[in-house]
């Protein structure tokens, strides 16, 4: 990565909530890096000085393919990290670093203020405890709730997120929940003490495209009447458009372009957006206009000098190969890392969409 | 859950008709003839031969002798030796000297090999976990006789701290040091699956659910991870107590202590068919029994186990 690059990553300040009046920031982070520690070998960084602000309320949705560092981000945020990987940088929920916080003090804020719901919920829920245990035991250890109580508290809970006949359902173990109700389960308990942040890494991955639907239905609901922010961790661009108020794009370990919603789907600037756009399949696109990205995202360890993005992108140019871009301010309130922009103005491929409408790849087809 | 039991209740009557048919066709098939055994050296008239031999169905064939057995056995009936003496009531005072060994070492073997695992677990990769390891391997590679010996004479004669032979000092100063040596044996076992079944599930998703609700990493480890970790860990200590409570030979040998592996082996020795055939039909019963508790036990614990 020696390429002489200097300056700084921070995010350019911006107003892209044309709603909602003064916006106060609960998490903010800054330079994040991750990286993977390898015994007798140099650390591979897999996540390089990202910074983003989550306001009040709002939904920011991080979107990258796997490997994109994505998800290490919001681990590393929650400091849930496993021991392998090392973090640097800040990341202060209401002003205190999360990052430098003790164990004691993060288990404060885990699970009340900053909660999270995990993607595939068969095995992020202990098999051997009963659905309605393992919601209770939140609102038990957080707010010291008699057994019987913390179980009243889960029913309603669990009616909330509309599983039928909660009472009964409160003892059922998660193998006897279908994975939607599963995940309504693991949404339950994120909500359960009404959190500032909710982190949503891949809440509907392994779901079927009308349980997703519902699912993400359920999420806005429940963080609007919560009023939580909501950091959606996703790969699936469709689903952010429908569901986020800002996207910011993660590409090898760094955000490469960061907007509010709309203008990000409508006039992408980086290359790497325009050509995540181009393949997502739409139903008022004809048939076969999809346009995939070419090659395939580098792994931690093997990412590219330069811009990130330069091996696949179609407008690379010699400098891009030597130069990192810094995220720069542009038109609508968006930040963007690339030394050739694409010209908002100029009109996207033809077969794209404003903002898609069905939000789903063909991999992400309903599983048999 | 009820079809689950009696699918294992089926399968144990078959085994158990299996086993004893094996064991019962062996002794029986044994050179040496149990009659003269029991005289010894001393003559016995023709008639008295012939009586026993009729009286003990030693002249029909041996599936024959086999259905006469069952059928006693089926009225509660053991049988009895040659002279005369019940088979369960030679095991009623060997019982209790049994059933308090296995206990006891049991209870060493589950505690401590439970405890140890846990700690290489969460110790793993340090000298602990390489000294637990180490421990319990060459505990395990030591022949049991040898262990037995050796604890008899250094703790036993030398140092004098435990009785060194015999039961009369009673329980629990008696069986501490014969528990011991049992226990040593299962305690590799215990503490490897536990150390393993530790380390896996720490590393779980649903702990880093629990780390992500705000959970002690106390809470997690006792609520969370110790209860999916013990899992095959009780599975085995489970049918180890049936085991066990097959009687430990050799130990009850060494120790003097007069079991009902002490029984059955005098019975072996002194060609008592009856005996050995009792003996070893009460000990099938009893580790049958202890395997179909074993799987009602786990399917409480673990409830994807549960079929309706």
């Amino acid at each position: 990565m020696a390429d002489g690059e200097s300056g700084s990553t921070r995010e350019v300040g911006h107003d892209p909530q044309p709603h909602g009046g003064v916006r106060v920031p609960v998490l903010e982070v800054e330079d994040l890096s991750v990286e993977l520690l390898r015994p007798g070998g140099t650390p591979h960084l897999a996540v390089e000085r990202v910074s983003f602000t989550l306001y009040e309320s709002e939904t920011l949705a991080l979107i990258g393919e796997s490997g994109s560092g994505k998800s290490l981000t919001a681990m590393a945020v929650l400091g849930l990290l496993p021991g392998n990987v090392r973090a640097s940088g800040s990341a202060r929920y209401r002003g205190t670093d999360l990052l430098t916080l003790s164990e004691a003090g993060l288990r404060a804020l885990r699970g009340k203020h900053l909660a999270t719901v995990f993607q595939d919920s068969l095995s992020a829920l202990n098999p051997t405890l009963t659905v309605g245990f393992q919601i209770a035991e939140v609102l038990r250890v957080h707010r010291g709730l008699s057994r019987r109580a913390a179980r009243s508290a889960a029913v309603d809970l669990l009616d909330r997120v509309r599983i039928p006949d909660p009472a009964r359902r409160y003892g059922d173990h998660p193998h006897q929940f279908s994975g939607g109700m599963r995940q309504r389960a693991m949404i339950a308990m994120a909500v359960a003490l009404g959190p500032d942040v909710l982190i949503a890494d891949e809440p509907t991955t392994a779901l079927d495209v009308t349980v997703q639907a519902q699912i993400m239905e359920l999420l806005a609901e429940l963080r609007e009447e919560h009023r939580s922010a909501l950091l959606l961790i996703t790969h699936d661009l469709g689903l952010a458009a429908g569901t986020a108020d800002r996207v910011a794009l993660m590409y090898a370990g760094r955000i490469v372009e960061q907007a509010p919603a709309v203008p990000l789907y409508e006039r992408p600037a980086h290359p790497y957006t325009r050509g995540l756009l181009n393949a997502v399949p739409s139903l008022d696109a004809p048939v076969g206009g999809l346009v995939p990205v070419p090659g395939a995202p580098p792994a931690p360890g093997a990412f590219p000098g330069g811009c990130v993005f330069h091996p696949r992108c179609p407008s690379a140019r010699d400098r891009c190969a030597t130069q990192r871009p810094e995220l720069e301010a542009g038109a609508d309130g968006r930040t963007t890392a690339c030394h050739y922009p694409l010209d908002p103005l100029d009109p996207p491929g033809p077969q794209r969409p404003s903002v898609p409408k069905n939000p789903h790849g063909p991999q992400e087809a309903p599983r048999a | 859950m009820t079809s689950l039991l009696l699918r294992r209740l089926l399968e144990a009557v078959l085994v158990f008709f299996g086993v004893t048919l094996v064991i019962y066709v062996m002794v029986y098939t044994l050179p040496g003839d149990p009659v003269s055994a029991l005289a010894g050296d001393r003559p016995l008239t023709p008639s008295v031969v012939a009586a026993l031999r009729e009286q003990h169905h030693l002249d029909e064939p041996v599936l024959a002798q086999y259905g006469h057995y069952l059928a006693g056995l089926f009225h509660g009936d053991l049988g009895a030796d040659f002279s005369g003496v019940p088979v369960a009531e030679q095991m009623a005072d060997r019982w209790p000297v049994t059933v308090r060994l296995a206990l006891t070492a049991w209870g060493v073997e589950a505690v401590v090999g439970i405890a140890l695992g846990v700690l290489a677990a969460l110790r793993r990769g340090t000298w602990t976990d390489r000294a637990v390891l180490a421990f319990t391997t060459a505990a395990v590679s030591v022949p049991v006789f040898v262990l037995g010996y050796t604890a008899q004479v250094l703790l036993g004669v030398r140092l004098g701290w435990f009785p060194v032979a015999g039961d009369s000092a009673g329980w629990p100063s008696a069986y501490v040091l014969p528990a011991l040596v049992v226990a040593v044996f299962g305690l590799a076992s215990v503490s490897r699956l536990v150390r393993a079944e530790v380390i896996d599930n720490l590393s779980a998703d649903y702990v880093r659910t629990a780390a992500a609700k705000g959970l002690s990493r106390r809470r997690t480890l006792l609520v969370h991870v110790l209860r999916n970790s013990l899992l095959p860990a009780v599975t085995y200590l489970a049918v180890d107590l049936g085991l066990l409570l097959g009687g430990t030979v050799i130990v009850e040998g060494v120790f003097n202590l007069p079991g009902v592996g002490q029984l059955l082996f005098q019975a072996v020795q002194a060609h008592t068919g009856p005996t050995v055939v009792g003996v070893a039909t009460a000990l099938i019963l009893v580790f049958l029994a202890v395997s179909v508790l074993v799987d009602l036990l786990n399917s409480l614990l673990d409830p994807r186990i549960r079929r309706d």
